[in-house]
């Protein structure tokens, strides 16, 4: 697989939380043909799972890339002039996801109705603003969907709850990095790809169960609800975490292309997170540390208290622009992400779940 | 729809986690219809309904209880300070009545206003039901008081205090009354403690581990003189959520509920609320989650003391989910 | 002196560290439990089985973890980046000694300075420092000695010896380790009629955690939470509660923002309370949460009551409790447990 075709391909399709079913075939295409079954639950989380070699019973790990994405939702639908009778439809937006509102106006979108329609968002320019907006971001209220349909063409084909994706392709930056939309979480779903392919041609005793998580970006359903279903002795999160770049140069940021970032802190197990560096020492890699001293903000947060616990832990990414529409990010770090995992899985035998035991009690 | 049935079920009283009063009067109207009926250990009323086993395992949940409000402090002259259950908001307080479960009746009133235009926050209203002093006070510290409001109807427009979400028990009562047959094993769930955050529907679904999940409850307007913005309206029928604040519902239950509705030519509306959630929000990720969604009843003014529904908008709520509940589920 | 609680509060165990007061919890219960094990989270649970008179599954749960800091960051100086773990405010931190749990088990002394009061504009003095702007001082004289000591990750407490002044403990960690030494005098004490599974559990001060994981594996039929609640009683204007007082009692739950206890069970302990002249006072309903709500709502329904030792100057680095409202505490709780009946649970039903 290629790095860059396969995230070319991830990232035009449209996956805001709650309307995965595209993108889950299209992460059902890149992972086939390195695993043994695929299966989807009732939520939409896409399972992909490796038989390991391992003799008996054999472990379990889950790793979770959530394949959603931000987006925005229509709300309504109006018209103007209001008393006309060909009057321009507008749809207004309700966002799915952490959206920052500042970067809508001017950007390209999809809206998901009876068909796709490119649309663009607009809204007033600032001197036809009432007086104390015109200074201000401008706010839902006052941005809109423009299609370029009247009102009555627009309602045969688009309803309230109708979702809407950014339209952005993928754009190819110097050395290596990429820029687009929905790289979060795309980026992992590549590296999880990158992973099954180096473990198809490895030995691993425990099984993989690679899971395409949904509605990440609003509730972390997929996590909560995939780590109660299959029961896994242990699980991995992979996301983004943040590039160190303009606006975000303080502290718990990191480089583009200097390896990926593990997490550590209370939804961390300390002791994948050990195995996790091992596993770094061993392809002689760089990582670094990411503290989360109470939420990750990840699917390992839901992942780590299904049932009885799970020992879980935490593969992040770097990405600048996080929730943007031009989120950036190193091929490197996608395929060193994806090495690693590989080597952490290649590494577990039958005993590491003793030995993870035993850490809560050793003097 | 059944105005009577309505009518006593509004009227009683049931704060979030103080419900058994309500539940036992749900109970007398569902038990000639079901197939089994338990208490859990929330006080969820689970009514169940026996499919023909071709169907799917389905959990229908209506809240039983009600915002209200509850003593923290009682002062040295006898008055009640209190802290919300569930969203109650001060705007709505001045000079209304609350009923203890013992009875007692108390009026609401608050510190004095310095500028009329700006009501207090919470913490500087009080009840008072006439005691003088800590030791004639008939209520306590940890007494949970409900709002007393008496049912109107007018023509099609009902109000009460606690439309939300009684008027969704209706729906699922009158919907379990007229079902024949059901290919589908439904679990009806009288839900407690959904104003302090859908906690009882989480541990029914914990137990239920549904493979679909509807809740119902009432839904915000955007019809009213300068309100929020919103495209639902009284009297254009149930209202299919897509998103609110608290979850996505399920693509396909969405589109099959619609589905439905324009087969059998039943009004509806599609709905996106940018505030509150329901039950749907715990039973999608209880376990190993669901396909959930909500059938919404548009109410005008939620959480206050004259929440208002239209008649019509009710009964095409128990067809819509009653059309539903007959038919195959498939997505 | 108290030496359960000197022990306890003295221990460290931040939340997600709590490998040190776990190890001292097991020390000192493993006599008296049948057996014990931990959980993937870190749950240190254990079992005393009981005589076999009544049929119910019983938890107990109590907190083990307390408030602290995590090292963010090293910067070229020396000095250490932190964030609170758990609910610190800013204005606790200025001037107090920490000590860094370092990862292969070797405790750091640090402190948190602060720019010296001379070099402060009038308008600087009233303001709250945020924790953004602090750094611990382990006296380290450039990074890489830091780097050598510390790693990012590493949690840190304060360091606060335990004392007595009459009735009066002082000491740090009161919440939780008021409730871990409860729940160990009740484990000291003769059998009950049923099984006792007692859960001193991790991380309830970063979301109520390892409770809910806790009481998924144990499935019981109801849970007594044994806490440490903050109490206001400071000299106040308004004739507003004071949440709960010092000296007068244990104190009950009714009502927080994350649970509404289970009715039957408060009026049960009440109940207790009145009938074996047990001094108590009901918390004042209204903000807070504990473990009480992810015990309840963690399998399908677990009512489930809620016991506090009143302590002020909670998550700060040096609280206090009146040690006649612990004993009370453990009273209360002891009289609740041996009174517990199934019969408590059967709800009246109407009958069509």
């Amino acid at each position: 697989m290629d790095v860059y075709q396969s995230l070319e391909r991830l990232t035009e399709i449209p996956g805001p939380s709650g309307m995965e079913e595209r993108i889950a075939n299209a992460v059902g295409e890149l992972w086939e043909p390195y695993v043994d079954t695929m299966s989807q639950d009732r939520v939409g989380n896409l399972f992909a799972v490796r038989r390991g070699a391992g003799e008996g019973e054999r472990r379990r790990l889950l790793i979770a890339a959530h394949m959603d994405e931000i987006g925005l939702m229509v709300s309504r639908l109006e018209q103007y002039p209001k008393d006309s009778d060909n009057a321009a439809g507008y749809l207004r937006l309700s966002p799915v996801g952490g959206v920052d509102v500042r970067h809508l106006f001017g950007q390209q979108v999809v809206v998901h109705g009876e068909r796709d329609l490119p649309g663009l968002v607009g809204a007033l320019p600032p001197h036809m603003l009432p007086d104390d907006r015109q200074s201000k971001a401008y706010n839902y209220d006052e941005l809109m969907v423009d299609v370029g349909l009247p009102l009555a063409e627009l309602e045969e084909l688009v309803r309230v709850g109708d979702f809407i994706s950014f339209h952005q392709p993928l754009r190819r930056l110097l050395n290596d990095r990429v820029s687009g939309k929905s790289l979060d979480n795309r980026a992992s779903v590549a590296a999880v790809a990158v992973a099954l392919k180096h473990l198809s041609g490895r030995r691993h005793d425990w099984d993989i169960i690679a899971v395409a998580t949904t509605q990440e970006e609003t509730r972390l359903l997929g996590a909560f609800t995939s780590a109660f279903s299959q029961q896994p002795d242990a699980a991995l999160a992979v996301d983004v975490t943040f590039g160190k770049g303009p606006g975000a140069k303080d502290r718990n940021v990191f480089e583009l292309d200097d390896g990926p970032a593990l997490g550590i802190g209370p939804n961390v197990h300390p002791g994948i997170f050990k195995k996790l560096q091992e596993a770094a020492d061993a392809l002689e890699m760089t990582v670094h540390t990411d503290p989360h001293a109470r939420y990750s903000g990840t699917d390992a947060y839901g992942l780590q208290i299904a049932r009885e616990g799970i020992p879980t832990g935490l593969v992040g990414i770097p990405l600048r622009y996080m929730h943007t529409m031009v989120e950036t990010v190193a091929i490197p770090d996608i395929k060193r992400t994806g090495r690693l995992l590989a080597e952490f899985v290649a590494s577990l035998d039958a005993d590491f779940l003793e030995q993870l035991a035993a850490r809560m009690m050793e003097e | 729809m059944d105005r009577e049935l309505t009518q006593k079920l509004v009227e009683v009283y049931g704060p979030s986690g103080f419900e058994d009063k309500i539940r036992d009067l749900i109970e007398e109207e569902v038990r000639p219809y079901a197939d089994e009926v338990r208490i859990d250990p929330m006080g969820n009323l689970i009514v169940r309904k026996k499919g023909d086993g071709s169907g799917l395992k389905v959990m229908i949940a209506a809240h039983m209880d009600e915002i209200g409000l509850m003593v923290t402090h009682i002062t040295e002259k006898g008055f009640l300070r209190f802290t919300n259950i569930g969203g109650v908001y001060p705007h709505t307080l001045m000079g209304n009545r609350v009923q203890f479960a013992d009875g007692t009746i108390g009026v609401i009133y608050s510190e004095r206003l310095e500028n009329r235009e700006k009501v207090h926050s919470l913490e500087k209203h009080y009840i008072d039901v006439g005691a003088s002093g800590r030791d004639d006070s008939p209520v306590e510290v940890g007494d949970a008081a409900g709002f007393l409001r008496p049912f109107l109807a007018q023509g099609d427009f009902l109000t009460a205090k606690s439309m939300d979400d009684r008027i969704g028990c209706v729906v699922g009562i009158e919907a379990l009354q007229r079902m024949d047959s059901t290919p589908h094993d439904i679990y009806f769930v009288f839900s407690v403690q959904e104003e302090v955050g859908t906690r009882g529907a989480q541990a029914a679904a914990n137990a239920i581990e549904p493979d679909v999940g509807i809740a119902l409850d009432v839904t915000g307007t955007g019809d009213t003189p300068e309100g929020i913005p919103m495209a639902v309206e009284l009297g254009a029928g149930p209202a299919i959520k897509v998103k609110d604040r608290g979850m996505i519902a399920h693509g396909g239950l969405v589109r099959l509920m619609k589905q439905r509705a324009q087969e059998a030519e039943i009004p509806y509306q599609m709905e996106v609320l940018e505030a509150g959630s329901t039950d749907a929000r715990s039973i999608q990720i209880a376990g190993p989650g669901s396909a959930a969604g909500t059938i919404s009843i548009p109410c005008r003014y939620v959480h206050s003391q004259s929440e208002t529904v239209n008649a019509e908008d009710v009964e095409n709520s128990i067809r819509l989910l009653v059309d539903i509940l007959s038919k195959p589920i498939e997505f | 002196m108290n030496e359960l609680l000197r022990q306890l509060t003295e221990a460290t165990g931040v939340a997600s560290d709590e490998k040190e007061i776990r190890l001292l919890i097991r020390d000192l219960i493993e006599p008296h439990v049948d057996e014990w094990r931990v959980d993937t989270m870190g749950n240190l649970l254990a079992v005393k089985r009981g005589t076999g008179e009544r049929s119910l599954r019983v938890l107990v749960d109590a907190h083990m973890d307390e408030v602290g800091l995590m090292i963010t960051d090293v910067d070229s100086d020396g000095t250490l980046r932190f964030t609170p773990v758990g609910g610190i405010s800013d204005r606790t931190l200025l001037g107090k000694v920490v000590q860094i749990n370092a990862r292969g088990g070797k405790k750091i002394t640090g402190v948190i300075g602060a720019r010296p009061i001379h070099f402060l504009s009038a308008g600087e003095r009233s303001k709250i420092v945020s924790v953004d702007d602090m750094r611990i001082d382990i006296g380290a004289g450039k990074k890489e000695e830091a780097t050598g000591k510390v790693s990012v990750g590493d949690l840190a407490t304060f360091v606060t010896g335990y004392q007595e002044l009459g009735q009066i403990a002082m000491g740090k960690a009161f919440d939780n380790r008021a409730g871990c030494a409860a729940l160990i005098t009740l484990l000291q004490r003769e059998p009950y009629p049923f099984d006792l599974h007692a859960a001193f559990t991790v991380q309830e001060e970063v979301g109520l955690r390892g409770a809910r994981v806790a009481a998924y594996g144990i499935k019981p039929d109801l849970a007594l939470v044994l806490e440490c609640t903050p109490a206001y009683d400071l000299p106040n204007e308004r004739d507003i509660s004071p949440n709960v007082m010092l000296g007068k009692g244990a104190a009950i739950y009714v009502m927080d923002r994350s649970t509404i206890q289970d009715p039957r069970l408060v009026r049960h302990v009440m109940r207790t309370a009145q009938e074996n002249e047990i001094p108590f006072q009901i918390r004042q309903p209204g903000g807070g949460g504990t473990n009480t709500a992810a015990i309840q709502r963690a399998t399908t329904g677990i009512p489930a009551a809620t016991i506090a030792t009143p302590a002020r100057y909670t998550h700060t680095p040096a609280a206090m409790i009146n040690l006649k409202d612990f004993e009370n505490v453990v009273r209360l709780a002891e009289a609740t447990l041996r009174n517990l009946s199934s019969e408590l649970f059967e709800r009246q039903t109407s009958t069509a």
